[in-house]
């Protein structure tokens, strides 16, 4: 269930911990598992990390519905992670994601028909000197305007 | 201005080892490594340079690492919180891109100071960069022998790691990040007993903002006095401020405590053409809004904030002109309380949904004279009557927002729109 890459990665962050202690790296096996799935996790997913760490089933559970970085859905190859906090609102963010939607076809919870992108809205990034901005992957693109989305649209393959 | 956190921000590669030590960089390390600076004489220029901790609470630094049991046996922990979310704030992470030597160093001491051998630097999990520059900077750390067990012989050890988080507001309380960087959800524990006491693994621990620990070193490098004498009494030092908004120039900016903050404003480029100043965040989301006048007034200071009727927090300026309608804006900040909020406590928990339900009545059109008063009844039960501090913070722009803006929620509930022309 998780490959031996990902195992492998799973123990670096383990080391980090007290013996003993190694449920402390469940939620960066969760997110490594998650990258191998194509991003989502599954059920059979969170209990082989679970069993991998040697911890409650219901533990690594509740980490993967607490924390706002896993997707129980599948998702895009590139999910673009807009914030709409008070920052980025000021600064238009409401109407860029508008934009967004129209230009790309894909409302915000949702995945585009090629699998391409999906669009989340997500609260404060800590980037608001640089409102406008949204992630995606683990890049931030600051200071957005219609033109730079389209760029960095036409660069997402 | 940019004296202590930033202070190589414009330099080539500000954030490498051979940048930091030109600068006076590890010093201060290196003298504890060779046996000429105590613990006691460390604790003494803390206090004296009156550091209060900068991730919003604004506890003495000085004394918080005072309250760890240095001699106790077993294994203690330094933490520190990089976790930065409240809305607003985005200055760690410039500490983190552009400084993360000082964070490294300022860690490496607080363990000195308090008998910890390891430490964990909790970032958010959307901090990819600022996690690979500060991974970046412990590896050079760890080549240059400046970490580890028995460093330079010297007998002193410290281990420093990173460890990501994962999304969840919440996580920048210190006793949620415990629970977070144990594997767990991170809902806040009771306190008593204090993580000083009971902390990491139950062991005693101290958790500070990345700011304060990046601030330390030059601290004790240049005096405590001299760090205090920047700021203005009960103020020590210089701060970074993230000023956004309605602001022609946001940007971090490290000033000394104590600048009016219209100097401040004037940094930030202004207000835009035409615009007017109606209102100002002054310390981030889950700090009271003030009206222009107010704001005009204050010094950026932990006293002068209060006098006007908010709190510095965590420095975090959120600038709004006379386009802004803040029925509108305190319904984004109400989401993201109803959002964050981790479910523990009932108040917290069901009010801030209440909050969130009845402005989004008022933003439809479909709002009533009464839900002003069910607001601020609802504020009020949550305000104090929750474990952690989240919950205040989801009331005090409720109850600040109606406060001094009364009219525009009487007149969007009346007209069914809000009465800003340019909304945005």
């Amino acid at each position: 269930m998780i490959s031996e890459q990902a195992k492998q990665q799973i123990d670096t962050w383990v080391a980090k911990y007290p013996a003993g202690y190694q449920s402390s790296a469940v939620m960066e096996a969760l997110k490594i598992v998650q990258a191998e799935n194509d991003g989502s996790l599954t059920s059979e997913l969170i209990q082989a990390v679970a069993d991998y760490l040697e911890m409650p089933v219901i533990s690594a559970h509740e980490v993967a519905t607490f924390y706002e970085n896993y997707n129980h859905k599948p998702v895009g190859k590139h999910v673009i992670r807009f914030c709409h906090n008070i920052s980025c609102m000021l600064n238009g963010a409401d109407d860029l994601i508008s934009y967004l939607e129209t230009k790309t076809g894909v409302k915000t919870g949702e995945v585009s028909e090629d699998g391409l992108v999906s669009v989340k809205k997500v609260e404060c990034l800590g980037a608001c000197v640089g409102a406008p901005m949204f992630q995606i992957g683990d890049q931030y693109y600051e200071n957005l305007t219609p033109q730079k989305i389209d760029e960095i649209l036409d660069g997402l393959q | 201005m940019n004296e202590v956190c930033f202070k190589n921000i414009d330099k080539e590669n500000p954030s490498s080892l051979a940048t930091y030590e030109a600068t006076g960089g590890y010093s201060v390390w290196r003298k504890i490594l060779h046996g000429e600076l105590s613990p006691e004489a460390i604790l003494g220029e803390l206090k004296t340079s009156g550091l209060r901790g900068r991730g919003g609470a604004g506890f003495p630094t000085g004394l918080k690492w005072s309250f760890m049991p240095r001699n106790q046996d077993g294994q203690k922990y330094v933490v520190c919180n990089s976790d930065e979310g409240e809305p607003g704030t985005c200055k760690d992470r410039d500490i983190l891109r552009f400084n993360p030597h000082s964070v490294i160093e300022g860690m490496a001491i607080a363990g000195y100071v308090m008998g910890a051998t390891v430490g964990y630097n909790y970032i958010r999990g959307e901090f990819m960069e600022p996690y690979y520059r500060f991974e970046e900077a412990l590896k050079e750390a760890y080549d240059a022998g400046l970490l580890g067990g028995d460093i330079g012989d010297s007998e002193v050890n410290f281990d420093l790691h990173t460890h990501l988080g994962a999304g969840a507001y919440i996580c920048g309380e210190e006793t949620a990040l415990l629970e977070s960087l144990e594997g767990k959800k991170g809902q806040p524990r009771f306190k008593p007993p204090f993580p000083a006491n009971v902390g990491l693994y139950g062991m005693p621990t101290t958790i500070n903002n990345t700011e304060s620990f990046a601030s330390v070193p030059d601290i004790l490098a240049r005096g405590g006095q001299w760090f205090a004498d920047l700021g203005v009494p009960n103020s020590g030092g210089c701060k970074l401020f993230s000023v956004t908004g309605h602001v022609t120039k946001p940007a971090n900016f490290e000033i000394p405590m104590g600048t009016p903050f219209s100097e401040l404003l004037k940094m930030a480029g202004g207000l835009r053409e035409g615009r007017t100043l109606k209102a100002v965040i002054p310390g981030g989301s889950s700090t009271p809004v003030l009206p222009a006048d107010d704001a005009m007034k204050m010094t950026m200071d932990y006293d002068s904030i209060e006098q006007v009727g908010s709190m510095l927090g965590a420095g975090s300026v959120i600038v709004m002109d006379d386009t802004t309608c803040m029925v509108a804006a305190l319904t984004r900040l109400a989401h993201f309380y109803y959002d964050e909020s981790c479910g523990q406590c009932t108040p917290c928990r069901e009010g801030t949904g209440w909050m969130y339900r009845v402005l989004k009545r008022i933003m439809d059109g479909q709002g009533k004279i009464q839900d002003l008063d069910l607001l601020m009844s609802v504020q009020d039960k949550i305000m104090g009557n929750t474990i952690c501090a989240l919950g205040d913070a989801a009331a005090m722009p409720v109850e600040s927002f109606i406060r001094h803006f009364r009219h525009e929620f009487e007149y969007y509930i009346k007209h069914g729109k809000s009465m800003v022309e340019n909304d945005g």
